[in-house]
């Protein structure tokens, strides 16, 4: 009986079953880079706001502490957005006259709220509680990068459950003494594993990896 | 006195098809889910499935990359002081039902009241709350309010209202007020009274009508008929050895003071269990149809209403009345307390007993009246609606009421409504009297009002709002206000006005932040009175039982006189009795509905002196026979989208001569098939001795009980190695020797944890979703069988079953013990549920969330997910709650202090039945509890280990009544 297929079909066959399982590994790791890239989770994007605020000058060169806006990060879940009377305690006096802040004065005069981008956006199945972390020595600068260099605001990690656990499983590598919480410039010292283990200890520090830690 | 029946031994049973063992009740109970018809909504055939599969599968690879949506944070522009985003402000203010006033804390997220809790300084919750007023936030969201001042049905505006009533009033002002009335419910409030009052001095031919359909008609014509005046009772169960109630349900939340009532006598049960020097309490009930304080009752004697006359004058001769020599064997610490529901005469019999017994002063208290005004309503309504249709009446104005709805049938009010030439009503909901009337105002809800009301022993509390009104309703101090030329005055100004001639001098501004804050007004309790001596009534010849069938109307056990049939959760909570959701019916005994030939499902028309109501027949176990109790609240025909069209309206067959019982009823059987949603046997788990009770004489004899030796597993009976519980081991006591089976918890958990209404064709199909549900269970023969309670949250189980079958890893065990599920990761096996032995998971099989309504967003808890369809869930101990206090526990560095932790179930409970807390600490109330010995946990012998356990019931029957 003659053959049906050409000698030549053994090779074709071989290449065409490693093309199929580099096409599934191609799309599975294009949907992974996909994933983890900037267009799914807007690390390094800066919002469109509806004044440019910026950090960088508040922060890095006024040098106003994080608290005098975000008021109640020490004590509730929500770290706080200021009210426009807070932004206008200081430009009834400075910038007055901006252009740029005539929304900001518009909202003073007529009683309605600024409309703010969230740029750190959690899933709302996901419920996450500032003022512990705060208070038990995550500073602000580990999650929301160098601010004071941001002239508009963008956030620095993806705020992915994998991120969030990397620290849950040992807060050891990332946690600082509590009066560095707020220091902005915070650089780790190289002894951080030495140092963290010793304040994970002194700070009672648990490490969380339950679910209803922050699913409920 | 009729026959006592023998405590059976112990088979408990929940429905009558269940002892019968019916083929259909088999069917049921043997499917994990069932009624499990595809629920497709259009016919679908294979190859159309095939096409959907088929684009599901290549859009959900497409869904996993989809961005989250823009979402914006809204700041304040000038933030209130002391108000931190994310963090609850709780005010203190009092909800009303029949004007008596039960205190309550508000929980408010900026500015949104999302659960109602009670207010710990108000005598009369303590804390505690019933379910109606944990129902009472979503009534304020309702889509269905009224949201407009409409005229003859066209939206009109306040301005135009105003304008309209001022004429009215000047026109009547020539006629020194003649012809103008008001019609409001019973009033406590002493604002409200003051301007009322007010009005008649300047208008003093001008009339004050009160009505409340299930108002204290009785008591107040028993407190005259007895010492001349409508004296208030309050009565001290935390102080009483023997309690004989006459059809009262004194624990139910028709009786003022309900909430403290069950709080003493809960607290003296429980002390009796725990110290064997105490002596328990014993109470007597009879009662024509099981209620809630029946299922308490040590005794109960299963009387048609109308027997219940001959009952309490038998005991009130004496001599050697069983009951009567328990009472008198323990005289000024008993307590004989009459039904609201019953006749006049037999609240006299019971002060009068209670005076000759030398309860009086001791175990019963008397005040002066609460209400401001207390007058006969029936005859007040009466003579508003012989005035309407004499044409004396020219202008009405209705607060709040819906006497169209609710006024007894023989009146016709809606006949003589239409002869009024001016009409008003102010109401939350534009229902059957709006319709009527020219013009309608929404009212504001009591979350958006200042005002003020008194309490079941007279103490005041202010009204304050939580929200300004969401319609623009008014209130009732506005409609005054403009009758008494003030129409600028706010209710504000009005209340605080009226406290400032109470409370002359400098101080005022801290009185008024005091009373505020506290919810009540300090030292506005009524003092004691001493009565004269009460009047024994004449005894009247016993009513002739021979006068036939027996139809009793009552309000219903959940959505109460119809003025919150609109409130889902209420429609859905299983009736404590038969576990019946959506619906009333005609309750009948099995003997009498065997000889008028009907069953359960039977469409019947009763037919009452010449008045015609069809309803479905339900046969209670426990119902006296030739006796049919009715529910009011249902048959609404303007309710709103929840409740109009549902169940039948009893107020149809209700006189001003029989506003509570009648004679002479028959009933005609008219179709068969009717459908009714109950629960009674979803999530059942059969006979395996789930309650255990037993009397406190044998649980002296053998405190082992509960846990018998055979039911025991030892700890290390597991393969697995023992997980040790480092930090907290979270753990549950309910107490069933105090539970009343009132349903406070399963509303209070619907409220807190964002729980959906499933609606009644899902609820027939076992699907009904609170997550705390009330099992019920009877004991003994049918017809008078002993009624339990027993609350079955989860269970959170150290060997829990459900966890070992997911295979997605949705329900997980924490370090702390407790049972985790994770909504974000199931995707609806459902093996866990059909794993689980406690049958306590609810799965979504449909989208029963509600996304669409904007205004029902407002009540929802931000602490808790809302849940979307095909996932499952369940009761999580409130881990929300857990998480709170522990951070605010972490952050101050200091351990969680036991009894910082409340459930939400135990929060409102008002028996304290329910404790939870820390196992791992040995002196926490819960670890405490569960070393008792009537502790026991739910099938344990399976080794599942539960966390939530329950102290077994123990009863106190009489010895003498027990050997007869």
């Amino acid at each position: 009986m003659a053959q049906i297929f050409h000698r030549s079909s053994n090779s074709l066959a071989k290449v065409s079953i490693v093309a199929a399982l580099l096409a599934l590994g191609g799309t599975v790791w294009a949907a992974y880079e996909i994933n983890a890239g900037t267009f799914i989770t807007d690390v390094d994007v800066a919002r469109d706001q509806p004044v440019p605020f910026s950090h960088k000058h508040h922060v890095g060169d006024d040098g106003i502490d994080c608290r005098y806006c975000h008021t109640s990060v020490e004590t509730s879940s929500f770290a706080g957005l200021p009210p426009t009377e807070t932004c206008m305690s200081c430009h009834s006096q400075i910038w007055a006259n901006a252009e740029l802040l005539e929304p900001v004065r518009a909202s003073f005069r007529t009683g309605k709220s600024l409309e703010w981008t969230r740029v750190h956006d959690l899933p709302d199945f996901v419920y996450f509680n500032h003022s512990i972390h705060v208070n038990k020595g995550i500073g602000c600068s580990t999650c929301h990068g160098r601010i004071d260099r941001m002239p508009l605001t963008y956030k620095v990690n993806t705020l992915y459950m994998q991120w969030c656990v990397e620290c849950h499983r040992n807060p050891a590598r990332y946690v600082r003494p509590r009066d560095q919480v707020f220091n902005i410039a915070y650089e780790y010292p190289s002894n951080q594993l030495e140092l963290g283990a010793r304040l994970v200890h002194e700070y009672k520090i648990q490490s969380l990896t339950d679910c209803v830690t922050c699913h409920r | 006195m009729p026959p006592v029946v023998k405590r059976d031994e112990a088979v408990y049973w929940r429905s009558l098809e269940e002892l019968a063992n019916t083929d259909e009740f088999r069917t049921f109970v043997e499917d994990e889910f069932p009624n499990r018809t595809p629920d497709w909504n259009d016919p679908a055939s294979r190859r159309r499935f095939l096409r959907v599969m088929g684009a599901s599968v290549a859009l959900a690879g497409a869904s996993a990359c989809t961005k989250q949506p823009k979402e914006t944070i809204v700041p304040y522009v000038r933030q209130p002081e002391e108000l931190i985003p994310g963090k609850p402000l709780f005010y203190a203010t009092a909800m009303s039902v029949a004007g008596i006033a039960t205190g309550v804390l508000v929980e408010s997220h900026l500015g949104r009241p999302t659960k109602i809790e009670g207010n710990p300084e108000h005598p009369a919750s303590l804390g505690a709350t019933d379910a109606a007023m944990q129902a009472s936030v979503l009534t304020l969201y309702d889509p269905d309010r009224s949201q407009n001042v409409t005229y003859d049905g066209n939206v009109n505006v306040w301005p135009g209202f105003v304008n309209a009533l001022t004429t009215a009033r000047d026109e009547a002002a020539h006629k020194k007020g003649a012809g103008f009335r008001i019609l409001t419910g019973t009033v406590t409030s002493p604002t409200l009274a003051k301007q009322i009052n007010d009005f008649l001095t300047a208008f003093p031919q001008a009339k004050w009508h009160q009505y409340d359909p299930c108002g204290r008609h009785s008591a107040r014509a028993g407190a005259i008929s007895a010492f001349g005046s409508p004296l208030n009772t309050i009565y001290r169960f935390d102080r009483a050895d023997v309690i004989v109630s006459l059809d009262a349900d004194f624990l139910c939340s028709t009786v003022p003071g309900n909430l403290r009532y069950t709080r003493d006598y809960s607290a003296r049960r429980r002390a009796a269990a725990e110290n064997s020097t105490v002596a328990p309490p014993r109470l007597y009930i009879t009662e024509n149809a099981p209620s809630v304080t029946g299922s308490m009752a040590d005794h109960h004697f299963r009387l048609p209403a109308a027997g219940v006359a001959g009952f309490a004058a038998e005991l009130a001769r004496g001599g050697s009345n069983t009951v009567f020599k328990d009472l008198d064997a323990h005289r000024g610490a008993g307590i004989v307390i009459a039904g609201e529901h019953q006749a006049p005469q037999v609240h006299a019999i019971a002060h009068a007993i209670n005076q000759m017994l030398g309860n009086t002063g001791k175990t019963v208290i008397y005040t002066d009246p609460i209400e401001a005004n207390p007058v006969d309503e029936i005859a007040s309504i009466g003579e508003l609606v012989q005035d309407m249709r004499n044409g004396a009446v020219e202008t009405l104005l209705i607060f709040g009421g819906n006497p169209v709805y609710d006024a007894p049938a023989d009146l016709n009010f809606l006949d003589a409504l239409k002869k009024v030439k001016l009409r008003a009503h102010l109401g939350l909901y534009s229902n059957e009297t709006a319709a009527w009337c020219h013009w309608h105002v929404p009212e504001a809800h009591y979350l958006e009002s200042w005002s003020d009301a008194r309490a079941y022993n007279g103490t005041a509390g202010i009204v304050q709002p939580l929200i300004m009104p969401l319609y623009g309703g008014k209130s009732a101090h506005e409609m005054m206000n403009i009758l008494l030329d003030q129409a600028d005055q706010t209710a504000h100004e009005t209340v605080r006005a009226y406290w400032e001639t109470q409370h002359k001098g400098a101080d005022f501004d801290d009185f008024w932040q005091i009373s505020l804050h506290d919810g009540v007004v300090a030292g506005t309790e009524f003092p004691e009175k001493i009565p004269p001596t009460a009047k024994m009534p004449v005894a009247s010849a016993p009513a002739s039982a021979a006068s036939g069938l027996e139809i009793v109307f009552r309000p219903d056990p959940s959505v109460g006189d119809g003025a919150m049939s609109n409130n889902a959760w209420l429609q859905e909570m299983p009736k404590p009795q038969n576990k019946m959701t959506w619906d009333n019916a005609v309750w009948i005994s099995s003997k009498s509905a065997d000889r008028y030939g009907v069953t359960t499902g039977d469409m019947v028309e009763i037919e009452v002196g010449g008045r015609r109501v069809e309803g479905p027949i339900w046969i209670m176990a426990g119902q006296a026979d030739e006796s049919l109790t009715v529910h009011f609240g249902y048959g609404r025909t303007r309710a709103g989208s929840v409740a109009n069209g549902v169940g039948f309206d009893a107020y149809a067959l209700r006189t001003t001569e029989a506003l509570w019982q009648n004679t002479g009823a028959s009933i005609t059987r008219k179709s068969h098939g009717y459908k009714f949603a109950t629960t009674q046997h979803t999530q059942t788990m059969e006979e395996r001795d789930p309650f255990r009770a037993a009397t406190f004489a044998e649980f002296h004899k053998n405190p082992q009980f509960a846990r018998p030796e055979e039911k025991r597993v030892s700890n290390d009976t597991t393969l697995f190695p023992q997980w040790p519980y480092n930090q907290h081991k979270w753990g549950m006591s309910i107490d069933l020797n105090s539970c009343t089976g009132c349903h406070a918890c399963t509303i209070a958990c619907q409220a807190e944890n964002n729980i959906s209404v499933v609606g009644k064709e899902e609820v027939a199909k076992g699907r009904h979703m609170n997550w705390l549900r009330v099992d019920r269970y009877f004991q003994g023969p049918p017809e008078d069988p002993e009624i339990y309670f027993q609350p079955v949250p989860c269970m959170h189980c150290e060997n829990a079953l459900c966890e070992l079958v997911c295979p997605v890893a949705a329900t997980v065990h924490s370090a702390e013990g407790l049972n985790e599920m994770v909504y974000n990761r199931c995707v609806g096996t459902r093996y866990c549920s059909n794993n689980c032995p406690y049958k306590v998971r609810r799965f979504n099989f449909f989208l029963y969330a509600d996304w669409d309504t904007q205004s029902l967003f407002g009540v929802r808890n931000p602490d808790v997910s809302v849940r979307s369809r095909g996932v499952m869930e369940k009761c999580s101990y409130c881990v929300q709650r857990i998480n709170g206090a522990k951070i605010e526990a972490e952050k101050q560095d200091r351990p969680v202090k036991d009894g910082e932790i409340v459930t939400a179930c135990q929060q409102a409970c008002p028996a304290e039945a329910i404790v939870f807390g820390d196992l791992n600490d040995p002196n926490s109330r819960v670890a405490k509890l569960k070393r008792q010995q009537r502790d026991y946990g739910l099938l344990e012998e399976l080794n599942t280990r539960p966390r939530t356990t329950y102290l077994a019931r123990l009863n106190n029957p009489n010895p003498d009544l027990e050997k007869g």
